[in-house]
């Protein structure tokens, strides 16, 4: 279709672009930029006077919940949920019922996501077999099947030596691995950073040092096989800091933090809130602290929601009992906004970490508006402000720490390869 | 955020944890206690009305009998009608969540819920469900807390030392999984206890115990010198060995509480233990039936500070 979005201002961060600039889609393509290409007719127009129109968000982390836990969300409410979320690309991890470990379940899952024509879905598959930590799946199937990364979710990966051969195995054929660094043993049974809260309210905890031990064994490993790595969800101070020092000493390594993690502590607890039961657990305020200058220096290059929907019944529960993960990708961009408003971050600099950056680390070609890019664009008001609230959100996923907050900036368009996927 | 705890008027409306009361519900409980106490050292405890009609559901996810038992006498002393259910854990695995539970009961008009759970915020989460006009009592969730222990603690305390803001206590044992240590301290700091002391190994220690505003000793005789109140803390079985400890005995050794490390405390210090106790792994039996040993009387204390605590939440005036 031919789309042109006009009086808009434009924010492309890979392309370095802030100003006010019309978008003219033909097809499936962007056709160009600024002035109409010839004989350009346009069969919509989008008016987005006092709005900003962005490449569409990719989300490195959302969990679509199928197959096997539809009881939790179905591909087709996710897929709402992304598109109310500006979300046009997103990986799922690798631990659904079963685990992607073999590319028939890939090929079903790209094929169910395509046939809604709503966000891509780039899949992270399996590093082994049934996330069990053992024996390695078939990369190269699963790579042909459409996985674009190999991780193991937040299932442990114990044995250092199948650590090792899972890195050098994917090195071979320049696969990237995905890893979430906690050593299973000094987080067992945890349900809450280690500190000042769980001490009080008597959490099982999950002490910082579970990240860093893991973290440091996998920097190692990736040092010496030479495996494009990627850490997902960093959650401390400390765990920042070996990062930073990684990158400075040339590992190829990229990073990412959850919004959660951005904006909440251990103190967003209270009195046992399970909203807040995520994994891995809200730390410190010196710990979020460290991730925003994380964030500001390069040392995390995205941010993502870690969309974890969980059905109600798994949240009302005590608190360690109760099922870690939130409800997110509605959220993602009115969270990036809101941080970078109080870290006093350019749009641009702040939006790069939902477009471009997530995009190059999971090695895809979105998260740009280039001239003959892919026509993936998220159109939004930033001044309109909303509340967040079960009833507020698409996903069947309703629970998130953020119930009852004002977010500003909501999304009016989404445009998914040429088409309007959404629009309010 | 408001206090689970309180109502709108800044009454009792459940009791889920010593931390963020104001002293004087503690002390208006303990007082409230001291007149049961009355009654009962006339070695009969009068059975009062005040709460007659009522109906208390004990409800007990993980077993225990002393505490369900006090509680039990407790209510029946207020005339309450009391009904007992031990769910055990396996109720979830049958099917039914925590909270079903708690609406079957609900629907048989419950006036008032004691409720113990081997999960940490157990009590929060029931206590946020109901509805205004019923009471929670929290007899002990996971790790978290343990109020009436606490409170009858209290009791104690202020029965054989009278005052609270002249005192050093020392708290032995396993704090890192005891709920009613957590309890313990919140209460003595609540109450103005000048010193708090925690004795124990690192590895029965909670990362951060300092920040709960406790000093922290590794070394039991110089926890307890000069200390006026030493309690103690039950060791699990399971506890003893393994990674935590190496053995009950190695355990004893160092930490045990005998008569030759009591001396270290003032002479006039007394002894406490929440029970069940373990005798020669925490306590030596010379120091538990001893003479500065108060462990029987905070049984009969609990008594009352329980029916204190019932009242003060549903009996209206005395």
């Amino acid at each position: 279709m031919n789309i042109h979005i006009k009086n808009g201002r434009l924010i492309d961060p890979h392309n370095k672009i802030d100003a006010k600039q019309d978008v003219f889609i033909v097809d499936k393509r962007i056709a160009a930029i600024g002035t109409a290409p010839q004989g350009f007719v346009a069969e919509q127009v989008i008016d987005a006077s006092g709005m900003i129109v962005m490449p569409g968000l990719v989300d490195v982390a959302a969990r679509l919940r199928e197959p096997g836990y539809e009881y939790r969300a179905t591909l087709e409410s996710e897929m709402e949920a992304a598109m109310a979320g500006g979300v046009t690309s997103l990986s799922c991890p690798p631990d659904t019922d079963p685990p992607l470990d073999e590319p028939g379940l890939v090929e079903m899952l790209k094929h169910r996501a395509r046939s809604l024509n709503r966000a891509r879905v780039f899949p992270v598959g399996a590093l082994t077999y049934g996330l069990k930590g053992a024996e390695l799946t078939e990369m190269i199937e699963l790579t042909e099947a459409g996985c674009k990364a190999f991780g193991q979710a937040d299932a442990p990966l114990t044995d250092t030596r199948v650590l090792l051969r899972a890195m050098q195995y994917a090195a071979t054929f320049g696969y990237r691995v995905w890893l979430r660094p906690q050593d299973s043993f000094l987080a067992k049974n945890g349900v809450a950073h280690d500190g000042e809260v769980a001490t009080r309210l008597g959490l099982p905890p999950i002490p910082v040092v579970a990240e860093t031990t893991a973290l440091a064994t996998i920097l190692q490993l990736a040092q010496e096989t030479g495996v494009k790595l990627h850490i997902c969800r960093i959650s401390s101070a400390a765990g920042v800091e070996l990062i930073r020092t990684a990158k400075r000493q040339g590992l190829a390594v990229t990073c990412d933090v959850s919004m959660n993690h951005v904006h909440l502590t251990e103190m967003d607890i209270g009195f046992f809130d399970a909203n807040c039961h995520l994994a891995p657990p809200l730390r410190s305020q010196r710990d979020k602290a460290a991730l925003r200058a994380g964030l500001l220096d390069g040392t995390i290059d995205a941010i993502c929601s870690d969309h974890s929907p969980v059905d109600e019944d798994a949240k009302q529960m005590p608190f360690a009992e109760a099922e870690a993960g939130a409800t997110g990708m509605e959220l993602l961009l009115p969270l990036v906004l809101k941080w970078a408003e109080e870290d006093k971050v350019s749009l641009p600099d702040a939006l790069m970490r939902v477009t471009i950056n997530p995009a190059q680390l999971l090695g895809v070609k979105t998260g740009h508006l280039s001239v003959g890019a892919h026509a993936d664009v998220c159109v939004f008001d930033p001044n309109a402000t909303w509340k967040v609230a079960p009833t507020a959100l698409k996903s069947q996923g309703k629970n998130t720490p953020f119930n009852g907050y004002t977010v500003q900036g909501r999304v009016r368009h989404t445009i998914v390869e040429g088409h309007v996927a959404y629009s309010i | 955020m408001n206090n689970p705890q309180l109502n709108k008027h800044g009454e009792l409306q459940h009791l889920l944890s010593t931390e963020g009361l104001p002293a004087r519900i503690l002390r208006d409980i303990l007082d409230k206690a001291g007149e049961f106490v009355n009654v009962a050292e006339g070695r009969e405890i009068r059975k009062v009305p005040l709460l007659h009609g009522k109906s208390v559901f004990n409800i007990f996810f993980e077993n225990s009998t002393r505490t369900r038992t006090t509680f039990e006498i407790a209510a029946k002393k207020l005339s309450a009608d009391v009904v007992n259910l031990n769910i055990g854990s396996s109720s979830t695995s049958k099917g039914e969540t925590l909270l079903d539970t708690v609406d079957n009961l609900c629907a048989m008009h419950a006036d008032m819920f004691v409720v113990r759970h081997s999960t940490s915020g157990a009590a929060h989460l029931i206590a946020a469900h109901v509805a205004p006009d019923i009471h929670v009592i929290n007899a002990g969730d996971g790790r978290h807390a343990h109020p009436t222990q606490a409170l009858l603690d209290m009791f104690t305390i202020r029965h054989y030392k009278k005052e609270f803001h002249n005192l050093r206590v020392a708290i032995v044992g396993d704090v890192l999984h005891s709920r009613v240590a957590r309890s313990q301290i919140h209460a003595l700091t609540t109450l103005g206890v000048p010193e708090v002391r925690v004795v124990a190994p690192k590895t029965l220690l909670p990362t951060h115990v300092e920040k709960l505003g406790v000093r922290v000793y590794h070394d039991m005789e110089q926890g307890l010198k000069d200390v006026d109140v030493v309690m103690m803390l039950r060791l699990q079985n399971e506890r003893m060995q393994g990674a935590l400890l190496p053995s009950a005995q190695e355990y004893f050794k160092y930490y045990g509480l005998t008569q030759e490390r009591l001396a270290q405390a003032r002479s006039d210090a007394i002894v406490m233990h929440p029970g069940p106790m373990n005798r020669g792994v925490e306590i030596d039996s010379s120091v538990a039936d001893g003479a500065q040993s108060v462990i029987l009387p905070q049984v009969t204390f609990g008594i009352a500070v329980r029916m204190a605590v019932m009242s003060t939440l549903a009996g209206g005036k005395q």
